[in-house]
């Protein structure tokens, strides 16, 4: 008897794992985040680049009219073509801009933000990318438009164009 | 035209050839022949022929490019060099289904030919196993991967294959890997067979055993081939990406390993049989996994051809009836273990194999449940994750410091029973000098000194012991070979993470940067054109503090059949040192993103694999005296 529900456990187990492929192949198999805009944004904790001060993103957000948060990391190269988008933006209005830096290695950041400048008012990291993937990201880079209440406006998915830049500006006056 | 015609009809040639043994076996299994029908012998061959003649017409295809040929359209260009023309074959779903069949085949015809000694019905069993596994292969390869479809009208072109796969360690990657894989099917097929014939012992451990070493063999180099690929071609720099296809093919090999030293304890003790046994199925049913996996589409990977749910189907349920199968035989002809020798003592030899065996199936759980997880979790709660190297890294680093213990002490143990008063001081002390010697050298990295200096420590101590067993005359060379490959395996692994230095700017020709205590000088760039790509080679001078000069010339091409931009790096390998150096195209053409990487002891990974497969294949041309 015992031998049996042995038997038949293996038995139920293996059957379990072949449905769970089966219907598993049915399932799309690439990425999609779930779809932010005009939902809040999930708060989240992460540590500064230069310090390593924790920062709720709460705070940061609040305090402001608009943010723009924008993952972005040293090893992608559409990142670096958009960051004079950034900078300018950062020169021309007073929206605050927080770099989330994504699976990325200190110093490999920091010589970016010498090099290319810093349009950021906050440096956060993302070490192992899960703020990003609970941020909603596909990937890098990406940017978000917050309101004070972290209700997402919009959502960039790639390097910032010359036209969402102008878009930005309109909606944050 | 001619050579597709040819090459369909061979295949079903060989798949009627190949249902007709299925019952020719049942027949020859009721008469009570001593000896095997010759038969049998002239049908094997012919199936092996069939699939040969097939496989053959379908490589010409693509060496002429017959466009008539969908397989070929697909994955083929007229202006291709005729190298990648033919490895082209297997760079493709169909075709490199097709190598599966051909190795199937093959294996099964050399398995019969060596096995003279074994008796008949043993024989003739592994033959039906053997066919059900090829009976499914051709027809999933007809069914739904036909390589012989044809187009109409005939396309002037064909598509071309994917540049990333036009490489010489790729071209001869997957046909050894498969060597690997198929031969844990004769594996699985025999240990069936003598779990019917209940003639599981040392005769049979000592037969099945070259087949392990075989496959094992094959694995391994089919492994470390995919790895130097990945470093040379893809350009990240790594080696190992815990990519799910690379775990896919490291489940079988841990299987197989823990196999390898399991059915030496049943060929000297007799013990351990269903463990064996269970082993046995395993290897090869993941493999299956590997391929469902991998070919399916389930899961996202670079392996992957192509998405069709229709394959899917049809290798799951393949699989599973594989796997039930075996379960079910498993469960009728029960093995019962041997009683009177089944006193296992603490300090022995096979108690410390049998702790290998703990390990690896360790590691394999891990590796398991990181590739599938992610499947399980998406189907009941529709969320997605995604498991990266930190999860790996974590949980299998750790336990790598007592296995490498383990590994080192183990080997030196007696049969049934030895005494702890055995171990010698010397190798305590021996344990804390390396641990010291180790210290010395990681003291300057940043991170986790303590953890690193104490693996560092257990990887030199193995190699270390088994230096010392190498240099003294009564060594078991081939199992002292692997083990002190596996040392400098860990070691150099750890070496290389801890010294190794990434430096990535942007610059414009003429310009000079100097990083730590190098000189980097972009020099100048040069485009040429080639056969089928266009390429920009870029002449960096890079002068270390000695005032060496390295000269690099990393390679941007673009190929245009498809168009697609692959960056080459250049390496440039000395005894201790990569220099790796790889560029990418920015906007405008004069600005490049250059990333300058040094890796030490890189060249000391792949040796040490090497190693490691080379006493795994000398097992097999000595007698056993361990």
């Amino acid at each position: 008897m015992k031998k049996n529900i042995f038997y038949l456990s293996i038995l139920l187990f293996f059957i379990f794992i072949f449905s769970i492929f089966y219907i598993g192949l049915d399932k799309p198999n690439f990425y999609k985040p779930t779809e932010v805009r005009n939902k809040n944004l999930e708060e989240f904790t992460s540590t500064g680049l230069f310090s390593n001060k924790q920062f709720n993103s709460k705070d940061i957000i609040e305090n402001n009219n608009f943010t723009l948060i924008n993952i972005w990391a040293s090893w992608c190269i559409p990142c670096r073509s958009e960051h004079s988008m950034l900078m300018s933006l950062s020169k021309k209005t007073d929206l605050n801009i927080i770099g989330l830096n994504y699976k990325d290695k200190k110093n490999n950041a920091v010589k970016f933000l010498d090099e290319l400048g810093d349009p950021f008012s906050q440096n956060l990291i993302d070490p192992d990318g899960i703020i990003s993937i609970s941020l909603g990201a596909y990937g890098v880079p990406e940017s978000i438009l917050l309101n004070n209440k972290s209700r997402v406006i919009r959502k960039y998915i790639g390097p910032l164009t010359s036209d969402n830049i102008s878009e930005i500006i309109k909606i944050i006056q | 035209m001619i050579s597709s015609h040819i090459g369909y009809y061979s295949l079903i040639l060989g798949f009627v050839i190949s249902v007709s043994l299925l019952f020719y076996s049942i027949f020859c299994l009721k008469k009570k022949n001593q000896n095997i029908n010759q038969n049998i012998f002239s049908l094997l061959f012919m199936q092996f022929f069939t699939v040969v003649i097939s496989f053959i017409s379908l490589v010409y295809s693509f060496v002429i490019s017959d466009f008539s040929n969908a397989t070929v359209y697909n994955n083929s260009h007229s202006t291709k060099p005729l190298f990648y023309k033919i490895t082209g074959t297997w760079g493709n779903h169909e075709g490199s289904l097709l190598l599966w069949l051909l190795v199937l085949t093959l294996f099964i015809l050399l398995f019969i030919i060596f096995s003279k000694k074994q008796p008949t019905k043993y024989r003739i069993l592994s033959i039906f196993f053997q066919q059900i596994i090829i009976l499914g292969f051709f027809l999933f390869l007809l069914l739904t991967s036909n390589p012989f479809n044809f187009l109409f009208p005939v396309p002037n072109e064909g598509l071309g294959l994917n540049p990333i796969l036009q490489d010489p360690a790729l071209a001869i990657h997957p046909p050894i890997l498969y060597l690997g894989y198929v031969g844990s099917s004769i594996i699985f097929s025999a240990s069936l067979a003598s779990l019917i014939q209940n003639n599981i012992n040392k005769e049979w451990a000592t037969h099945i055993k070259k087949w392990i070493q075989i496959s094992w063999f094959f694995l391994t180099i089919g492994i470390l081939l995919g790895s130097i690929w990945a470093y040379y071609e893809l350009g990240w720099g790594g080696f190992w990406f815990w990519d799910p296809v690379e775990n896919v093919s490291l489940m079988p090999w841990l299987c197989l390993t823990a196999l390898f030293h399991t059915v030496i304890v049943l060929e000297k003790r007799n013990l351990l049989r269903s463990w064996t046994l269970i082993l046995s199925i395993a290897t090869f049913t993941f493999s299956m996994i590997g391929t469902f996996l991998v070919r399916s589409g389930i899961l996202n990977s670079v392996h992957t051809f192509a998405n069709d749910p229709e394959r899917g189907v049809f290798i799951l349920i393949f699989l599973f009836s594989l796997i039930f199968l075996s379960i079910i035989l498993f469960f009728i002809y029960q093995v019962n273990e041997n009683n009177t020798e089944k006193n296992f003592f603490l300090i022995s030899k096979e108690t410390s194999i049998l702790i290998n065996n703990w390990f690896m199936m360790y590691f394999l759980s891990v590796v398991l449940i990181g590739t599938t997880y992610p499947i399980f979790l998406e189907v009941i709660t529709n969320e997605k994750i995604s498991i990266g190297p930190p999860f790996f890294n974590k949980l299998i680093i750790p336990f790598l410091i007592i296995f490498l213990i383990f590994m080192a002490l183990g080997p030196n143990l007696k049969w049934i029973k030895d005494n702890y008063k055995n171990i010698k001081y010397s190798k305590i002390i021996l344990f804390f000098v390396c641990i010291l010697i180790s210290f010395y050298i990681v003291r300057k990295t940043s991170s986790e000194i303590l953890f690193s200096s104490i693996l560092g420590g257990a990887a030199l101590y193995l190699l270390f012991i088994n230096i010392r067993e190498f240099l003294s005359k009564k060594n078991n060379t081939s199992q002292t070979i692997s083990h002190l490959g596996f040392g400098l395996f860990v070691l150099s692994i750890l070496l290389n993470s801890l010294f190794s230095d990434e430096f990535s700017a942007n610059m414009k020709i003429g310009q000079e940067l100097i990083y730590k205590k190098e000189q980097i000088k972009f020099l100048k760039i040069k485009s040429l054109d080639k056969e089928n790509y266009k390429s920009v080679i870029a002449n960096f001078e890079i002068k270390d503090e000695k005032k060496n000069i390295t000269f690099l010339y990393p390679e941007i091409r673009i190929y245009n059949q498809p168009n697609i931009l692959t960056s080459e790096a250049d390496i440039k390998t000395t005894v201790f040192l990569d220099k790796f150096i790889v560029i990418n195209l920015l906007k405008g053409e004069e600005i490049f993103n250059v990333r300058y990487q040094t890796k030490p002891f890189m060249i000391w990974i792949w040796i040490s694999v090497c190693l490691i497969s080379i006493g795994g294949i000398l097992g097999i041309f000595k007698k056993t005296n361990i």
